[in-house]
Protein backbone atom coordinates (compact mmCIF):
# COMPACT_ATOMS: atom_id res chain seq x y z
CA UNK A 1 0.00 0.00 0.00
CA UNK A 2 2.70 2.40 0.52
CA UNK A 3 4.28 2.33 -2.34
CA UNK A 4 1.15 3.02 -4.43
CA UNK A 5 0.73 6.24 -2.05
CA UNK A 6 4.52 7.06 -2.93
CA UNK A 7 4.07 6.41 -6.43
CA UNK A 8 0.79 8.88 -6.19
CA UNK A 9 2.58 11.52 -4.72
CA UNK A 10 5.42 11.47 -7.28
CA UNK A 11 3.14 11.80 -10.06
CA UNK A 12 1.17 14.41 -8.28
CA UNK A 13 4.42 16.26 -7.19
CA UNK A 14 5.50 16.18 -11.01
CA UNK A 15 2.27 17.92 -11.87
CA UNK A 16 2.45 20.41 -9.14
CA UNK A 17 6.10 21.57 -9.04
CA UNK A 18 5.59 22.25 -12.89
CA UNK A 19 2.36 23.64 -12.66
CA UNK A 20 4.08 26.06 -10.23
CA UNK A 21 7.06 26.65 -12.79
CA UNK A 22 4.99 27.84 -15.10
CA UNK A 23 2.78 30.19 -13.68
CA UNK A 24 5.14 32.24 -12.63
CA UNK A 25 4.65 33.36 -16.44
CA UNK A 26 1.52 34.27 -15.56
CA UNK A 27 1.21 38.26 -16.81
CA UNK A 28 5.16 37.98 -18.40
CA UNK A 29 4.29 35.64 -21.34
CA UNK A 30 6.20 37.14 -24.62
CA UNK A 31 2.84 37.60 -25.83
CA UNK A 32 -0.48 37.69 -24.94
CA UNK A 33 -1.91 34.66 -26.65
CA UNK A 34 1.16 32.42 -25.52
CA UNK A 35 1.29 34.27 -21.48
CA UNK A 36 -2.50 32.27 -21.70
CA UNK A 37 -1.15 29.37 -23.36
CA UNK A 38 1.33 29.18 -20.53
CA UNK A 39 -0.87 29.43 -17.85
CA UNK A 40 -3.71 26.79 -19.10
CA UNK A 41 -1.34 24.47 -18.94
CA UNK A 42 -0.13 25.62 -15.93
CA UNK A 43 -4.03 24.79 -14.56
CA UNK A 44 -4.06 21.61 -16.25
CA UNK A 45 -1.14 20.43 -14.50
CA UNK A 46 -2.34 21.52 -10.71
CA UNK A 47 -5.57 19.80 -11.74
CA UNK A 48 -3.74 16.46 -12.04
CA UNK A 49 -1.93 17.20 -9.34
CA UNK A 50 -5.22 17.73 -7.09
CA UNK A 51 -6.81 14.49 -8.41
CA UNK A 52 -3.56 12.96 -7.76
CA UNK A 53 -3.50 14.16 -4.37
CA UNK A 54 -7.08 13.62 -3.38
CA UNK A 55 -6.19 9.69 -4.39
CA UNK A 56 -3.29 9.70 -2.31
CA UNK A 57 -5.05 11.29 1.12
CA UNK A 58 -7.59 8.47 0.62
CA UNK A 59 -5.21 6.22 0.49
CA UNK A 60 -3.38 7.35 3.52
CA UNK A 61 -6.65 8.24 5.83
CA UNK A 62 -5.97 10.24 8.95
CA UNK A 63 -6.34 13.52 8.52
CA UNK A 64 -4.73 13.59 5.42
CA UNK A 65 -6.18 15.76 2.68
CA UNK A 66 -4.80 16.97 -1.07
CA UNK A 67 -3.95 20.42 0.58
CA UNK A 68 -1.52 19.04 3.65
CA UNK A 69 0.04 16.89 0.98
CA UNK A 70 0.55 20.16 -1.21
CA UNK A 71 1.20 22.60 1.66
CA UNK A 72 2.71 20.64 4.45
CA UNK A 73 5.51 18.57 3.44
CA UNK A 74 8.58 19.50 3.43
CA UNK A 75 11.34 19.06 0.63
CA UNK A 76 12.81 15.80 1.42
CA UNK A 77 9.37 14.36 1.41
CA UNK A 78 8.33 15.55 -2.27
CA UNK A 79 9.47 13.07 -4.79
CA UNK A 80 9.18 14.76 -8.36
CA UNK A 81 11.70 14.24 -10.84
CA UNK A 82 14.30 17.20 -10.64
CA UNK A 83 13.71 17.94 -14.81
CA UNK A 84 10.20 19.52 -13.62
CA UNK A 85 12.03 22.07 -10.82
CA UNK A 86 14.26 23.60 -12.50
CA UNK A 87 13.87 27.32 -12.90
CA UNK A 88 12.01 28.94 -15.78
CA UNK A 89 15.12 31.08 -17.31
CA UNK A 90 14.33 32.40 -20.71
CA UNK A 91 11.38 31.66 -22.76
CA UNK A 92 13.28 28.76 -24.33
CA UNK A 93 14.37 27.01 -21.58
CA UNK A 94 10.50 26.58 -19.97
CA UNK A 95 9.45 25.50 -23.82
CA UNK A 96 12.37 23.23 -23.64
CA UNK A 97 11.02 21.64 -20.08
CA UNK A 98 7.75 21.51 -20.81
CA UNK A 99 8.38 19.82 -24.59
CA UNK A 100 10.60 16.84 -22.80
CA UNK A 101 8.20 16.69 -19.76
CA UNK A 102 4.82 16.59 -21.64
CA UNK A 103 6.21 13.84 -24.12
CA UNK A 104 7.27 11.50 -21.38
CA UNK A 105 3.82 12.55 -19.69
CA UNK A 106 2.25 11.60 -22.74
CA UNK A 107 3.92 8.51 -23.15
CA UNK A 108 3.11 7.68 -19.13
CA UNK A 109 -0.43 8.04 -19.08
CA UNK A 110 -1.02 6.71 -22.07
CA UNK A 111 0.58 3.32 -20.32
CA UNK A 112 -1.00 3.93 -17.29
CA UNK A 113 -4.15 4.51 -18.85
CA UNK A 114 -4.70 0.51 -18.78
CA UNK A 115 -2.95 -0.05 -15.49
CA UNK A 116 -4.87 -1.99 -12.73
CA UNK A 117 -6.04 0.52 -10.19
CA UNK A 118 -8.62 1.56 -11.92
CA UNK A 119 -8.22 5.14 -9.88
CA UNK A 120 -5.21 6.06 -11.31
CA UNK A 121 -5.51 4.71 -15.07
CA UNK A 122 -8.62 6.83 -14.80
CA UNK A 123 -6.60 9.82 -13.77
CA UNK A 124 -4.21 9.01 -16.70
CA UNK A 125 -6.94 8.90 -18.94
CA UNK A 126 -8.43 12.07 -18.56
CA UNK A 127 -5.35 13.93 -18.25
CA UNK A 128 -3.75 12.46 -21.52
CA UNK A 129 -6.32 14.96 -23.45
CA UNK A 130 -4.88 17.54 -21.80
CA UNK A 131 -1.64 16.45 -22.04
CA UNK A 132 -1.84 15.57 -25.80
CA UNK A 133 -2.56 19.90 -26.28
CA UNK A 134 0.57 20.50 -24.05
CA UNK A 135 2.85 18.17 -26.38
CA UNK A 136 1.54 19.43 -29.91
CA UNK A 137 1.84 23.17 -28.62
CA UNK A 138 5.38 22.70 -27.21
CA UNK A 139 6.86 20.76 -30.24
CA UNK A 140 5.96 23.59 -32.15
CA UNK A 141 7.53 25.83 -30.46
CA UNK A 142 10.87 23.84 -30.13
CA UNK A 143 10.89 23.87 -33.81
CA UNK A 144 10.17 27.31 -33.97
CA UNK A 145 12.67 28.55 -31.73
CA UNK A 146 15.65 25.80 -33.09
CA UNK A 147 14.46 26.54 -36.68
CA UNK A 148 14.18 30.32 -35.93
CA UNK A 149 16.59 32.75 -35.99
CA UNK A 150 20.22 32.87 -35.25
CA UNK A 151 19.36 34.23 -31.49
CA UNK A 152 16.40 31.49 -30.99
CA UNK A 153 18.21 29.01 -32.06
CA UNK A 154 21.18 29.63 -29.67
CA UNK A 155 19.21 30.27 -26.49
CA UNK A 156 16.91 26.75 -27.46
CA UNK A 157 20.52 24.80 -28.06
CA UNK A 158 21.81 26.37 -24.45
CA UNK A 159 18.62 25.25 -22.63
CA UNK A 160 19.10 22.00 -24.42
CA UNK A 161 22.54 21.86 -22.63
CA UNK A 162 21.23 23.03 -19.37
CA UNK A 163 18.45 20.09 -19.17
CA UNK A 164 19.21 17.11 -21.47
CA UNK A 165 21.17 15.59 -18.02
CA UNK A 166 18.18 15.87 -15.96
CA UNK A 167 16.08 13.45 -18.50
CA UNK A 168 17.67 10.07 -17.44
CA UNK A 169 16.40 10.50 -14.21
CA UNK A 170 12.83 9.74 -16.16
CA UNK A 171 13.52 6.23 -17.02
CA UNK A 172 15.34 4.74 -13.72
CA UNK A 173 12.77 3.32 -11.96
CA UNK A 174 12.24 4.04 -8.26
CA UNK A 175 11.74 1.57 -5.22
CA UNK A 176 8.43 2.65 -5.64
CA UNK A 177 7.94 1.79 -9.06
CA UNK A 178 9.39 -1.31 -8.90
CA UNK A 179 7.31 -2.57 -6.26
CA UNK A 180 4.28 -1.78 -8.42
CA UNK A 181 5.78 -3.26 -11.98
CA UNK A 182 5.46 0.34 -13.57
CA UNK A 183 8.38 -0.13 -16.29
CA UNK A 184 9.36 3.18 -16.39
CA UNK A 185 12.50 2.33 -18.91
CA UNK A 186 10.33 0.60 -21.52
CA UNK A 187 8.93 3.96 -22.35
CA UNK A 188 11.81 5.70 -23.07
CA UNK A 189 12.40 4.14 -26.79
CA UNK A 190 8.64 5.89 -27.83
CA UNK A 191 10.25 9.05 -25.61
CA UNK A 192 13.45 9.40 -28.03
CA UNK A 193 11.54 8.75 -31.18
CA UNK A 194 9.45 11.63 -30.49
CA UNK A 195 12.47 13.92 -29.21
CA UNK A 196 14.61 12.74 -32.24
CA UNK A 197 11.62 13.61 -34.60
CA UNK A 198 11.32 17.34 -33.68
CA UNK A 199 14.85 17.71 -32.59
CA UNK A 200 15.55 17.18 -36.33
CA UNK A 201 12.96 19.48 -37.67
CA UNK A 202 14.27 21.94 -35.04
CA UNK A 203 17.51 21.52 -36.16
CA UNK A 204 18.79 20.65 -32.74
CA UNK A 205 21.25 17.57 -31.83
CA UNK A 206 20.32 14.98 -29.10
CA UNK A 207 23.09 15.36 -27.12
CA UNK A 208 25.72 12.10 -26.46
CA UNK A 209 26.85 10.49 -23.44
CA UNK A 210 26.21 13.08 -21.06
CA UNK A 211 25.98 12.32 -16.92
CA UNK A 212 22.80 12.20 -16.16
CA UNK A 213 21.61 13.39 -12.70
CA UNK A 214 19.38 11.45 -10.62
CA UNK A 215 17.77 11.66 -7.16
CA UNK A 216 14.76 14.23 -7.58
CA UNK A 217 12.56 10.40 -7.55
CA UNK A 218 13.47 9.67 -3.93
CA UNK A 219 13.38 13.03 -2.34
CA UNK A 220 17.11 14.52 -3.13
CA UNK A 221 16.56 17.30 -5.04
CA UNK A 222 18.47 19.69 -6.51
CA UNK A 223 18.74 23.69 -4.61
CA UNK A 224 15.70 25.28 -6.57
CA UNK A 225 13.39 22.94 -5.01
CA UNK A 226 13.25 24.66 -1.18
CA UNK A 227 12.94 27.99 -2.35
CA UNK A 228 10.10 26.94 -4.88
CA UNK A 229 8.24 25.62 -1.82
CA UNK A 230 8.98 28.29 0.70
CA UNK A 231 6.78 30.33 -1.79
CA UNK A 232 4.23 27.59 -2.57
CA UNK A 233 4.27 27.24 1.06
CA UNK A 234 3.93 30.44 2.54
CA UNK A 235 0.65 31.46 3.03
CA UNK A 236 0.02 28.11 5.03
CA UNK A 237 2.74 27.80 7.49
CA UNK A 238 2.18 31.69 7.63
CA UNK A 239 -1.14 31.06 9.00
CA UNK A 240 -2.11 27.38 9.15
CA UNK A 241 -5.27 27.17 7.71
CA UNK A 242 -6.33 29.71 6.13
CA UNK A 243 -9.10 29.55 3.37
CA UNK A 244 -9.71 31.80 0.53
CA UNK B 1 -40.43 12.27 -2.33
CA UNK B 2 -41.13 8.96 -3.31
CA UNK B 3 -38.29 7.33 -5.85
CA UNK B 4 -40.16 6.99 -9.36
CA UNK B 5 -38.72 7.51 -12.73
CA UNK B 6 -41.04 11.28 -13.01
CA UNK B 7 -39.04 12.21 -9.77
CA UNK B 8 -35.82 11.79 -11.51
CA UNK B 9 -36.96 13.42 -14.45
CA UNK B 10 -38.24 16.55 -12.52
CA UNK B 11 -34.74 16.35 -10.58
CA UNK B 12 -33.03 16.85 -14.29
CA UNK B 13 -35.26 19.47 -14.91
CA UNK B 14 -34.02 21.35 -11.80
CA UNK B 15 -30.47 21.20 -12.69
CA UNK B 16 -31.16 22.32 -16.26
CA UNK B 17 -31.52 25.87 -14.47
CA UNK B 18 -28.39 25.74 -12.83
CA UNK B 19 -25.91 27.66 -15.57
CA UNK B 20 -22.23 26.71 -16.11
CA UNK B 21 -20.53 30.05 -14.21
CA UNK B 22 -18.11 30.58 -17.17
CA UNK B 23 -20.91 30.02 -20.09
CA UNK B 24 -23.79 31.89 -18.30
CA UNK B 25 -26.38 30.85 -21.02
CA UNK B 26 -25.06 26.95 -20.92
CA UNK B 27 -27.33 24.65 -18.67
CA UNK B 28 -25.03 22.02 -16.80
CA UNK B 29 -26.86 19.43 -18.06
CA UNK B 30 -26.24 20.48 -22.02
CA UNK B 31 -22.63 21.00 -21.18
CA UNK B 32 -22.92 17.21 -20.87
CA UNK B 33 -21.04 17.32 -17.14
CA UNK B 34 -23.85 15.73 -15.14
CA UNK B 35 -23.49 11.84 -15.60
CA UNK B 36 -26.38 10.54 -13.73
CA UNK B 37 -28.48 11.30 -10.88
CA UNK B 38 -29.90 8.85 -8.38
CA UNK B 39 -32.83 9.07 -6.53
CA UNK B 40 -33.33 6.43 -3.44
CA UNK B 41 -35.54 7.16 0.08
CA UNK B 42 -35.03 10.89 0.45
CA UNK B 43 -31.15 11.06 -0.38
CA UNK B 44 -30.19 12.08 -4.19
CA UNK B 45 -27.11 11.62 -5.52
CA UNK B 46 -25.45 13.66 -8.62
CA UNK B 47 -22.26 12.52 -10.29
CA UNK B 48 -20.75 15.36 -12.17
CA UNK B 49 -17.59 14.84 -14.36
CA UNK B 50 -14.93 17.95 -14.78
CA UNK B 51 -14.22 19.15 -18.60
CA UNK B 52 -10.56 19.51 -17.58
CA UNK B 53 -9.20 18.31 -14.39
CA UNK B 54 -8.18 21.81 -13.54
CA UNK B 55 -11.57 23.38 -14.53
CA UNK B 56 -12.01 26.15 -11.47
CA UNK B 57 -15.83 26.17 -12.00
CA UNK B 58 -16.73 22.93 -10.46
CA UNK B 59 -16.70 23.60 -6.67
CA UNK B 60 -19.10 26.54 -7.65
CA UNK B 61 -21.28 24.26 -9.59
CA UNK B 62 -21.19 21.47 -6.87
CA UNK B 63 -22.31 24.25 -4.45
CA UNK B 64 -24.73 25.29 -6.91
CA UNK B 65 -26.41 22.11 -7.07
CA UNK B 66 -26.52 21.89 -3.66
CA UNK B 67 -28.35 25.31 -3.08
CA UNK B 68 -30.38 24.49 -5.92
CA UNK B 69 -31.87 21.01 -4.57
CA UNK B 70 -32.11 22.11 -1.22
CA UNK B 71 -34.23 25.08 -2.09
CA UNK B 72 -36.24 22.17 -4.15
CA UNK B 73 -36.97 20.43 -0.64
CA UNK B 74 -34.22 17.96 -0.90
CA UNK B 75 -32.70 17.18 2.60
CA UNK B 76 -29.52 14.71 1.65
CA UNK B 77 -27.70 15.71 -1.12
CA UNK B 78 -24.66 13.96 -2.36
CA UNK B 79 -22.14 15.24 -4.83
CA UNK B 80 -19.74 12.27 -6.66
CA UNK B 81 -17.07 13.36 -9.08
CA UNK B 82 -16.45 10.68 -11.62
CA UNK B 83 -13.21 11.39 -14.42
CA UNK B 84 -13.78 7.73 -16.21
CA UNK B 85 -15.23 7.98 -18.97
CA UNK B 86 -13.26 11.15 -19.65
CA UNK B 87 -16.39 14.17 -20.22
CA UNK B 88 -16.25 14.61 -24.21
CA UNK B 89 -17.46 17.54 -26.29
CA UNK B 90 -19.90 15.08 -28.12
CA UNK B 91 -21.58 14.98 -24.24
CA UNK B 92 -22.73 18.44 -25.23
CA UNK B 93 -26.63 18.51 -26.41
CA UNK B 94 -27.59 20.37 -29.58
CA UNK B 95 -29.59 22.94 -28.01
CA UNK B 96 -26.27 23.52 -25.89
CA UNK B 97 -24.58 23.95 -28.88
CA UNK B 98 -27.12 26.61 -30.63
CA UNK B 99 -27.19 28.46 -27.33
CA UNK B 100 -23.41 28.71 -27.21
CA UNK B 101 -23.37 29.86 -30.47
CA UNK B 102 -26.13 32.55 -29.81
CA UNK B 103 -23.85 33.62 -27.25
CA UNK B 104 -20.90 34.68 -29.25
CA UNK B 105 -19.43 31.45 -28.88
CA UNK B 106 -18.65 29.13 -31.58
CA UNK B 107 -19.29 25.27 -30.47
CA UNK B 108 -17.25 22.18 -31.43
CA UNK B 109 -17.59 20.88 -34.89
CA UNK B 110 -19.64 17.76 -34.80
CA UNK B 111 -16.39 15.71 -35.97
CA UNK B 112 -13.33 16.23 -34.66
CA UNK B 113 -10.82 17.48 -37.10
CA UNK B 114 -7.39 18.48 -35.80
CA UNK B 115 -7.51 16.60 -32.04
CA UNK B 116 -4.44 14.93 -32.93
CA UNK B 117 -0.41 15.21 -32.58
CA UNK B 118 0.32 16.48 -35.95
CA UNK B 119 2.64 19.30 -35.87
CA UNK B 120 1.53 22.50 -37.57
CA UNK B 121 -1.80 21.03 -38.95
CA UNK B 122 -3.90 23.15 -40.51
CA UNK B 123 -6.60 25.27 -38.69
CA UNK B 124 -9.81 23.18 -38.05
CA UNK B 125 -12.36 25.28 -40.25
CA UNK B 126 -14.40 26.70 -37.66
CA UNK B 127 -17.49 28.56 -38.51
CA UNK B 128 -17.41 32.36 -37.01
CA UNK B 129 -20.92 33.04 -34.85
CA UNK B 130 -21.23 36.53 -35.58
CA UNK B 131 -21.74 36.28 -39.30
CA UNK B 132 -21.62 32.61 -40.10
CA UNK B 133 -18.88 33.18 -42.60
CA UNK B 134 -16.05 30.40 -42.51
CA UNK B 135 -13.49 32.59 -43.29
CA UNK B 136 -11.67 32.44 -40.14
CA UNK B 137 -8.51 31.57 -38.76
CA UNK B 138 -6.78 30.59 -35.14
CA UNK B 139 -4.81 32.93 -33.58
CA UNK B 140 -4.16 30.57 -30.16
CA UNK B 141 -5.14 26.77 -29.38
CA UNK B 142 -5.75 28.19 -25.41
CA UNK B 143 -8.52 30.71 -24.99
CA UNK B 144 -9.98 32.44 -21.99
CA UNK B 145 -10.72 28.80 -20.72
CA UNK B 146 -9.03 25.39 -20.64
CA UNK B 147 -12.12 24.32 -22.70
CA UNK B 148 -12.01 27.18 -25.47
CA UNK B 149 -9.21 28.12 -28.52
CA UNK B 150 -9.32 31.80 -29.89
CA UNK B 151 -10.43 32.68 -33.45
CA UNK B 152 -10.89 35.90 -35.36
CA UNK B 153 -13.12 36.41 -38.14
CA UNK B 154 -11.44 37.24 -41.68
CA UNK B 155 -14.62 38.62 -42.77
CA UNK B 156 -16.32 40.47 -40.65
CA UNK B 157 -12.80 41.08 -38.20
CA UNK B 158 -14.44 39.94 -35.15
CA UNK B 159 -11.97 37.74 -32.41
CA UNK B 160 -14.38 34.83 -31.05
CA UNK B 161 -13.81 31.63 -28.79
CA UNK B 162 -14.14 28.28 -29.84
CA UNK B 163 -14.89 25.72 -27.75
CA UNK B 164 -12.83 23.28 -28.68
CA UNK B 165 -13.73 19.64 -29.83
CA UNK B 166 -11.91 17.95 -26.85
Amino acid sequence: MSSKINYTLHLADNALILGQRNSAWCGHGPVLEQDIAITNISLDLIGQARSLYQYAAELTGGGTTEDSLAYLRTEREFSNCLLVEQPNGDWAQTLLRQFLFSSYQFYLYQYLQCYSDTRIAAIAEKSLKEVSYHLRWSSEWVIRLGDGTEESHRRIASALDELWRYTGELFLPAGYEKDLAIDVAALEYDWSKKIKNVFAEANLTVPGNVFMQTGGKSGMHSEYLGHLLTELQYMQRTFPGCEW
Amino acid sequence: MNSTTTDIKTIWSYLEAIKDPEIPVLSIVDLGIVRDILFCKDEVEVIITPTYTGCPAMDMIAASIRAELAAKGFSTIKITHSISPAWTTDWMSEKGKQQLKEYGIAPPNPTQQVCNNALFAPDEAVQCPHCESWLTHRISEFGSTACKALYQCDKCREPFDYFKCH
